[in-house]
């Protein structure tokens, strides 16, 4: 059920340390006079604990950011800092690495597991991952049980299935298993509820609160959808055109918008207690 | 009482599967629009929504089988006509039918005014390549889309104008009943906004005389729709006007999905977000009694049982639960304290 998302979590009276910061990060695809700015000189510090949403439209640069954030492609210019240290992902044994304080929940649950690996398979390889390889069977049984448990799935149920036995918002819970398996500090959650229905939604909103107040996981929440950012976040950022166009608590940015994107974005979505204006379309 | 566009009477229909297993997806719905109205349908995935818009065009085609009820379209039964008159009399004519992913229905060899003479000519009405253009910009125009689409290819279109461009196309011949499934679920916000508008544009401006809107959006639905009707498992379990829908929801499903609502708005703080456990039942062997009771956070024994039928209470609004209205709001009410706590379960 919903837990009350605008007190903070476990937070001591300390200042927040941050857990990932960047400045002037930048990216820039294509070569000579073709060239695409998506990402362009933002700065940022996302604290530990916290759930920080980036709202933005399509092609607004929110995914071209978190794929650098995971290390997954290079950046342009700017730097990225991890708990305070800059980030280090030149060999392959570092990225592997870092890997295990980053993991991404993807957009599409359809195509985010190997087809040929049973659900067993891709539990295991997170306890791999974390150095469990040598546990004894009957502990690591319990450890995925726990998982699964954690998300309302059944361990038992499900062992000798694929992936694609399941339902889309199953597949989804099972990559928050898969999270909670491996414990990183920080979590990308790139879309993870547009591809699914609303009921199914609140689940896994849900989730991810629990994950970050039981395990203290910095969540980092990449939605076009604003009421979404407003209800699960801390923090949010606005994104257009590779840049953010205003940040602060949720509160302060969606309840009193300055820029007028943000603006727009609001006015959008479709409301229910005021009026939607629908006549104010920008083409 | 404004005229009745659209009335079906206990529609029931079946998915036959290559294994010869019956699956009742829409299982006895009744329903009447009005001229000027819209009915909203809502529901989780797997309910039959889509199955239900499929069914009231009255054109059925393997592995889709009619079973037994009425479609009446502006007093005109369609669900005995030859699919062959159906499709050239009735499609496009009176019912237009959006389907979820319409955009992609656009052949990439083709301008789009190919795609209006070829509706036109479909439907038998003569007229030359002038007088299609002439009354295509004129429509485009009075829907806000510019002129040059008429001359453009499909993969020149923006997602968000493929769809309002084929939402134009396919109500060009003005039908009493607009059908659209899911119109918006694939574009971002900026684009929804456009297309919801261009679907206010047209009933206002009477191209549609009615309209059927599906999505499991429940904000959209409270935008757009006079009505909502709430679906699970192939039947109705709730039907009002829009705001009696989401803000004083009868049965307990409905309550339930109205709990999912998630919108920026300050009002969002009094909100508890709820989750409906479980999954939709299986249609081919439908549990005995209410299908909603094996989620149904109030059952009791009897739920189980016996099969509710749809009961009307307050002017004109239905529901399909055991209990009385007076009691689900008692239930209500008393808040979580009746809430058994959820297990832990596979689905």
């Amino acid at each position: 059920m919903a837990t009350n998302q605008n007190q903070s979590p476990k937070q001591n009276s300390t200042e927040p340390k941050p857990c990932l910061s960047g400045r002037g990060l930048t990216k820039v695809f294509g070569v000579g006079k073709v060239q695409t700015v998506a990402v362009d000189h933002v700065d940022f510090d996302f604290n530990e604990g916290e759930i920080i949403s980036i709202v933005g439209e399509s092609g607004s640069g929110k995914t071209t950011l978190s794929k650098m954030l995971l290390g997954l492609i290079s950046t342009t210019e700017g730097t990225i800092e991890y708990q305070g240290k800059p980030r280090d992902i030149s060999t392959n044994a570092k990225k592997k690495e870092y890997w295990k304080n980053i993991q991404p929940i993807f957009q599409d649950p359809f195509s985010s597991y190997n087809i040929f690996y049973k659900i067993d398979a891709v539990l295991d390889d997170c306890l791999n991952m974390r150095g469990f390889k040598n546990l004894p069977e009957e502990q690591k049984i319990q450890m995925k049980t726990e998982a699964c448990s954690f998300v309302n799935l059944k361990y038992a149920e499900l062992t000798n299935k694929y992936p694609f036995e399941l339902s889309g918002g199953q597949m989804q819970r099972l990559m928050i298993a898969r999270i909670f398996l491996l414990k990183p500090k920080i979590l990308m959650a790139d879309e993870p509820t547009s591809m699914i229905d609303a009921c199914s939604r609140a689940t896994i909103l849900d989730m991810l609160l629990k994950l970050r107040d039981e395990i203290n996981m910095t969540i980092i929440f990449i939605t076009h959808d604003i009421g979404l950012a407003y209800y699960i976040s801390d923090k949010v950022y606005i994104m257009e055109h590779g840049k953010f166009v205003e940040s602060g608590s949720a509160e302060d940015v969606i309840i009193n918008p300055q820029a007028d994107y943000t603006k727009r974005l609001i006015s959008d979505v479709p409301k229910i207690y005021e009026k939607w204006d629908l006549d104010t379309v920008a083409n | 009482m404004g005229k009745v566009m659209l009335e079906v009477k206990d529609l029931k229909t079946k998915y036959v599967t290559r294994f010869h297993e019956d699956v009742y997806a829409v299982d006895g719905v009744s329903l009447k629009v009005e001229e000027g109205k819209s009915l909203g349908i809502a529901g989780e995935s797997g309910c039959g929504k889509s199955t239900l818009a499929l069914s009231l065009m009255g054109y059925y085609f393997a592995p889709l089988h009619y079973i037994s009820g009425d479609i009446i379209v502006d007093g005109q039964t369609i669900s005995n006509m030859k699919p062959d008159d159906v499709r050239r009399k009735i499609l496009g004519n009176e019912i237009a039918y959006i389907p979820q992913a319409a955009m992609n229905a656009l052949n990439p060899t083709q301008k789009i005014i190919r795609f209006i003479e070829d509706v036109i000519h479909a439907h038998g009405i003569k007229m030359t390549k002038k007088e299609i253009y002439d009354m295509a910009r004129e429509r485009f125009a009075e829907l806000g889309l510019p002129e040059e689409v008429l001359e453009k290819h499909a993969v020149e279109l923006s997602g968000g104008m493929k769809q309002r461009t084929v939402i134009a196309i396919s109500t060009i011949l003005s039908p009493k009943v607009l059908i659209a499934d899911e119109p918006s679920s694939a574009l971002d916000v900026t684009s929804q906004k456009m297309v919801i508008r261009m679907m206010r544009q047209l009933m206002e401006k009477g191209y549609i005389k009615s309209m059927i809107f599906i999505t499991h959006e429940l904000p959209l639905l409270y935008n757009v729709t006079d009505d909502i009707a709430v679906m699970y498992a192939g039947q109705f379990v709730e039907l009002g006007t829009a705001k009696e829908m989401v803000f004083d929801p009868v049965h307990p499903y409905a309550k339930g999905l109205m709990g999912s609502i998630i919108v920026p708005e300050e009002g969002m703080k009094a909100h508890e977000l709820t989750a409906l456990r479980g999954t939709p039942p299986n249609l081919k062997n439908p549990p005995k009694g209410c299908r909603f009771a094996p989620r149904c956070p109030y059952a009791v024994p009897t739920c189980t049982a016996m099969a509710p039928d749809e009961k009307e209470f307050e002017n004109g609004r239905c529901y399909r639960c055991l209990m009385s209205v007076r009691k689900l709001r008692e239930v209500y009410a008393n808040g979580n304290e009746s809430k058994p706590e959820p297990e832990t379960e596979f689905d």
